[in-house]
């Protein structure tokens, strides 16, 4: 239709420059048309385009596109330009140009071919997102920031090591699936397992995100895990050990979430938990699973963009995002809180919303596989995300106590960006073919029938009515404005101190050997003085005949040396 | 301020939600009786399976993450106090 074919990430990059050198006021409309273009672009690619090339006899694969990363592809698009027109009011250059790039590696790894290509770009996803952490120009924001691309970086140089033994083994770079059977795809599964937020790794996610600018969050959440989200499905689908992997982070967020007082730290736990349903799913590994991974995925990039949308403009507008802050919100800003509780519904998988038909594929695949405890976890899990997602962030923020804030409603750019979101939220959720007829695997699955419209509504009734009921026994937690130790305080805390422990070792021994030596070179030093002082042998004087005798004696010596 | 926009604070509106709630919840645990539902799990069969795992899921969890509370709960500015005195330190080292 263009008449040109163009790498996906391409037009990306090229928005970042026209960002860099664009005028303020046309920059952020600017992006939207480049968004929409490179969409264009995606669409009209034939299919098994792709782009093979040679560096130092290995063969590359820059481009390869199939049914998985396409999907996933246009996915990015919708998340791009929903996240564009969301952030259309801001002037910052900065943010503007590290969304474009961030955005546009996100592309580049999907549709990343070869293993070496895939780490290009997993890196410049960790660089250019920082700086829409940074850009909120905290201290907090700024050493959050730090973590994460530490993090992120460790990642990348997992993948890195990964990569190098795959090839030394396989003398192939291509990005198939591999499976956990050596060394090489353990250094793999960890740099995925980083970026999927794997328990104990997942605190760059729920440290960072919530200190991002309200844009950024929106961006954030939509990339860095379905990138590697997609990465999991490609190399590791039916790997058992992700069920397990994926309960737990299905199961331990929610407590923190619970608990958490920030609202979109609440939301970064939430991700966690929907991350671990996409895990399970890929884990099993069957048809089935795998979809309903995806189709997940594909819901959560729209359905949490939309919470952290909401969340971003109450920040925005109030300058608050705690739960013990806010409260009585719908009296100001009606619009968004009925379009944060559409992304409410939708990830708690209530029927005719997005969350339903997706989550509902990852339950079934989980029974027919026999994996029964884990879908015992799972369900617990759907309960406890209605409870701190479904309820708790609409509750604190727009109802609760009247926290006495009068704002104005979010600006229309953020408004109608959270509309496009609740809009697919609900078209997904009540015409499933549309996601389903891309999805990897062909399916006949339908999520509408009567046992699970009646299971599913009743075990979000009563999850609320338990909500109620806690209420108003006095038992449900107050928001309180605190700080709960996770697993980060390890590298927040001790191992600083252990660190600073550390180097006040090595400069007490340091201290120690230099001091010594110093003393001996001290001594020596008065020493050799003694010896230069007024008595001392080499201050003595020598009559210049004995002096003569010496010489002679010593070229004499020389003389009888020659002859030998 | 209209009056309209203060309606969630009424507490008529609050007991007519509660109301609402209550009656939506029985009728979809009285559906368990009426609907056959097909069933995968040995538990899945039971009568009130959902409602039951759902109310008592809630519950544990909020009762846990309470108790957590007690373990984890530092002051919102735990952090950056770590940070200041980090700095102090540094800067005495100096």
């Amino acid at each position: 239709m263009l008449g040109i074919e163009l790498p996906p990430f391409l037009i990306f990059y090229l928005g970042a420059l026209i960002a860099l050198v664009g005028g303020a006021t046309w920059r952020g409309p600017a992006l939207i048309v480049v968004v929409v273009v490179s969409a264009l672009n995606l669409w009209q690619l034939p299919s098994g385009f792709g782009l093979e090339t040679q560096l130092m006899g290995m063969a590359l694969k820059p481009i390869h596109i199939d049914r998985l990363s396409l999907l996933f592809g246009y996915l990015f698009h919708i998340a791009a330009l929903i996240s564009v027109i969301y952030s259309l009011h801001i002037k910052d250059k900065t943010q503007q140009v590290a969304a474009m790039l961030y955005a546009g590696s996100a592309l580049g790894a999907v549709f990343a071919g070869d293993l070496l290509t895939l780490f290009i770009f997993w890196e410049m996803l960790a660089v250019t997102s920082v700086f829409l952490i940074w850009a909120r120009r905290t201290d907090t924001a700024y050493s959050a920031g730090m973590r994460y691309l530490i993090i992120q970086v460790i990642s990348g140089l997992l993948l890195l090591v990964g990569i190098i033994l795959y090839f030394k083994q396989n003398g192939s770079l291509m990005f198939t699936e591999i499976g956990l059977d050596s060394i090489a795809s353990w250094f793999m599964f960890l740099a995925f397992g980083i970026k999927c937020a794997f328990p104990f790794f997942h605190n760059w996610l729920t440290d960072a995100y919530p200190e991002a600018t309200p844009t950024g969050t929106v961006f954030l959440s939509a990339f860095t895990t379905k990138v590697a989200v997609y990465a999991m499905a490609r190399g590791f689908p039916g790997t058992e050990m992700l069920v397990y992997i994926g309960a737990t982070m299905a199961c331990f967020p929610i407590f923190f979430a619970v608990i958490e007082n920030d609202l979109r730290r609440v939301l970064a736990y939430s991700l966690v938990n929907q991350l671990g349903f996409m895990m399970v799913g890929i884990g099993i590994g069957t048809e089935l699973g795998i979809n309903g991974a995806v189709a997940h995925a594909f819901n959560d990039v729209i359905f949490k963009g939309l919470l952290f949308m909401s969340m971003g403009a109450v920040l925005y507008r109030t300058g608050r995002i705690n739960g013990s802050e806010l409260g009585g919100l719908y009296k100001s800003m009606p619009k968004t809180a009925i379009l944060c509780i559409v992304g409410a519904a939708s990830i708690s998988a209530f029927p005719l919303f997005s969350g339903f038909v997706s989550k509902s594929m990852i339950m079934s695949a989980a029974l027919k596989e026999h994996f029964n405890i884990v879908w015992l976890l799972l369900l617990f899990a759907s309960a406890g995300v209605f409870h701190h997602a479904g309820i708790k962030i609409p509750y604190f923020a727009f109802f609760a106590h009247d926290s006495g804030i009068r704002c104005k409603e979010a600006p229309w750019n953020m408004l109608l960006a959270m509309s496009i979101a609740a809009t697919l939220c609900l078209a997904i959720g009540i015409f499933p073919q549309l996601l389903y007829q891309h999805l990897p695997f062909p399916t006949d699955y339908s999520a509408y029938d009567v046992s699970h419209i009646l299971t599913q509504t009743q075990l979000l009734f009563f999850s609320a009515l338990a909500f109620v009921w806690l209420n108003l026994k006095g038992m449900y937690p107050p928001e309180l404005p605190s700080t709960n130790l996770d697993f980060d305080w390890m590298y927040r805390r001790p191992l600083p101190r252990l660190i600073n422990a550390c180097g006040r070792l090595v400069n007490r021994v340091d201290l120690t050997i230099r001091s010594r030596i110093m003393s001996i070179g001290n001594t020596l030093e008065q020493r050799l003085a003694a010896l230069n002082s007024g008595e001392g042998v080499f201050s003595r004087t020598i009559s210049i005949s004995s002096m003569a005798a010496w010489m002679v004696t010593l070229l004499a010596l020389l003389l009888i040396i020659r002859f030998f | 301020m209209s009056h309209s926009q203060d309606f969630f604070d009424r507490p008529e509106t609050l007991r007519w939600i509660l109301r609402s709630l209550y009656a939506i919840c029985a009728v979809l645990f009285g559906l368990d009786f009426v609907i056959h539902r097909h069933s995968v799990h040995p538990w899945e069969g039971l009568y009130g399976f959902y409602p039951v795992y759902g109310f008592i899921g809630c519950v544990v969890l909020v009762l846990v993450a309470k108790w957590m509370r007690k373990g984890l709960m530092r002051g919102e500015d735990y952090y950056q106090q770590v940070n200041q005195s980090a700095k102090e330190e540094t800067h005495a080292g100096d």
